[in-house]
């Protein structure tokens, strides 16, 4: 069966969505990264979906639930690299993604969800 | 107004939303529809072929590249003989569902095209026809 991908890296979990997701994929794909989050205890997870050309109400659903179930399971998400006509067409749809956290990119999503690495740098400043 | 170009796609099963969306992104791309413009039209395409599956039980899209003087337009036809609705008023209120979404396919695609009518009678099928101009 089609699968998105999910990789470890330290505390976080990291998934970039490359594909036209069928509905039935991304159902899949919330109940994966809900379980991989309770086995490897991780700590934050980063989605980017700067592939997707499209963003509907279904797959809005979807990033809402991740990041609820997320939050349930003490885990941060952040959705990185949402496209600007994505961004425009969405508000437009009804869906402000509440309860989301976004970032322009990987780099800074990172920074979100990896909090203890904001800490070294303050350290390193001070 | 006349129409240029027509093509009918069925929508059966969950794969048939995917295929929809690439379809009217072709077809959106071939007018030159700027990539806002198609981008609205592929998410209220996708929304309503997921009503046209879920609430219809099953139907058709049919594209139509349309005319009249000035411009020219891409125009979506979603029809289902399925159960229907009675109150369209309620329907496209936002955040109203019989089922588990989140209740915006049909107010959140009228938002996103420029022209957009419904007809629907229980007992015999929805008929939701969208449009964009450029």
């Amino acid at each position: 069966m089609e699968r998105i991908p999910i990789l470890k890296m330290g505390d976080s979990l990291l998934v970039s969505i490359q594909v036209d997701m069928h509905d039935r994929l991304a159902m899949t794909l919330q109940d994966d990264l809900t379980a991989k989050i309770v086995a490897t205890h991780a700590k934050g997870v980063l989605i980017d979906i700067s592939s997707l050309e499209v963003v509907d109400s279904f797959i809005g659903r979807m990033l809402a639930n991740i990041a609820a179930m997320a939050r349930v399971l003490d885990a941060r998400t952040v959705v990185v690299g949402m496209r600007p006509a994505v961004a425009i067409t969405l508000v437009e749809l009804g869906l402000s993604l509440p309860g989301v956290r976004t970032a322009l990119n990987v780099e800074q999503g990172m920074k979100l969800i990896v909090p203890h690495e904001e800490g070294a740098d303050a350290r390193r400043e001070a | 107004m006349h129409v240029e170009r027509h093509d009918t796609v069925p929508i059966a099963v969950d794969d048939d939303i995917v295929r929809v969306r690439q379809r009217v992104r072709d077809w959106a791309v071939s007018l030159g529809f700027s990539l806002v413009d198609q981008t609205k039209l592929v998410t209220a395409a996708s929304e309503l072929a997921r009503n046209t599956l879920i609430y219809g039980r099953g139907g058709t899209l049919t594209l139509e590249t349309v005319v009249n003087e000035r411009k020219r337009g891409l125009r979506l036809t979603f029809e289902d003989r399925g159960p229907g609705i009675a109150d369209l008023t309620l329907a496209l209120r936002d955040g109203y569902t019989t089922g588990n979404g989140l209740g915006l396919g049909l107010s959140g695609a009228r938002r996103l095209a420029q022209d957009f009518t419904i007809d629907s009678k229980v007992g015999e099928g929805t008929r939701v026809v969208i449009a964009r101009w450029n």
